[in-house]
């Protein structure tokens, strides 16, 4: 019995060393998802980003059809590698709008012209506060709402070519 | 040149892309109130930062920390409860974005380990006196 407990620190030791190692190798998940899928829209009103677009409220995105809901920036890099995809989907009859966070209007018009429009409407989040309210945490990310403004699926970065039947499949589902 | 070198990194971009628009009005601006403005900071300290994971919003000068940070203060300077605001973000991001994790199913050894450890202790340090008499 005295044998055992003295090897007791060596394996708390052992222990603590695996846990500690396993961390290291595998780094914590880096996206938080937003917990706010399965629930409404928050409300908000947000002015139009650029003259060419309306701006957007909660109320256009419970409009009886299922909508992507896309938050990008003119100064994303990512979103310009996602805007051809975004123009994909568009082709296939989904309707686009978009909330244009920390943006000037004159970069999100130059934005549209040099990496093409698929947005119906366009609102401007000045200051972030309407992506903190839906839970998001960065740009690009998107949300499919079903046509009551519920929250049907998050998906955060990029659309990238392959990830267009799991999007179109939530827009399906959310019909 | 070699004290040069050191130098050039001043010059250097960041490779981070960041907008081009200013702070939010009171991401860096303190509220008059400093009994607010304490509440503020409290909060600030123990709320996480989404984009530079590790670091409070007080801490990072990540934009949206600086939007977060703004938030809060308007808030609080409206009169809304710091716990209310933290519950607030939990409800959009969950107990991620804390702290202060609430107890929960899945905190509980978290929060009763202290304890435990103390009575594991307790025990030890009980059986050596005993046993030394």
């Amino acid at each position: 019995m005295r044998k055992v407990f003295l090897w007791l620190p060596l394996a708390v030791f052992g222990l603590l060393l695996g846990v500690m190692g396993h961390g290291i190798l595998n780094p914590e998940q880096t996206t938080i998802p937003s917990k706010l899928v399965g629930t409404k829209v928050p409300a908000f009103n947000l002015p139009a980003a650029v003259p060419s677009h309306p701006g957007l409220t909660n109320a256009d995105l419970a409009t009886g059809k299922p909508v992507l809901l896309n938050f990008f920036a003119s100064w994303c890099l990512p979103c310009i590698a996602e805007a051809p995809v975004l123009e994909e989907l568009k082709r296939e009859g989904v309707v686009i709008h978009a909330i244009a966070i920390r943006d000037k209007p004159e970069d999100v018009a130059r934005f549209l012209a040099e990496h093409g429009d698929p947005y119906a409407r366009i609102g401007s989040d000045v200051s972030s506060r309407v992506q903190i309210s839906f839970g998001s945490s960065g740009v690009p990310e998107s949300f499919v709402i079903d046509g009551k403004g519920v929250i049907r699926h998050q998906h955060i970065g990029d659309i990238q070519p392959q990830d267009m039947p799991k999007i179109l499949k939530a827009l399906k589902d959310a019909q | 040149m070699r004290v040069l070198l050191p130098l050039l990194f001043l010059l250097s971009a960041p490779a981070m892309a960041d907008s081009r628009m200013e702070a939010a009005p009171l991401a860096n601006v303190q509220l008059k109130d400093p009994a607010q403005e304490r509440q503020a900071k409290a909060l600030m300290e123990t709320i996480r930062c989404l984009v530079c994971q590790g670091q409070s919003i007080a801490d990072s000068d990540a934009e949206m920390a600086g939007d977060m940070r703004s938030m809060i203060r308007e808030r609080i300077e409206k009169g809304e409860q710091p716990e209310a605001i933290r519950k607030w973000l939990i409800t959009r991001y969950g107990d991620w974005v804390t702290y202060e994790p609430p107890l929960s199913s899945t905190t509980l050894f978290l929060w009763s380990l202290p304890a435990l450890l103390l009575m594991a202790g307790g025990a030890l340090a009980l059986g050596r006196i005993r046993r030394k008499r």
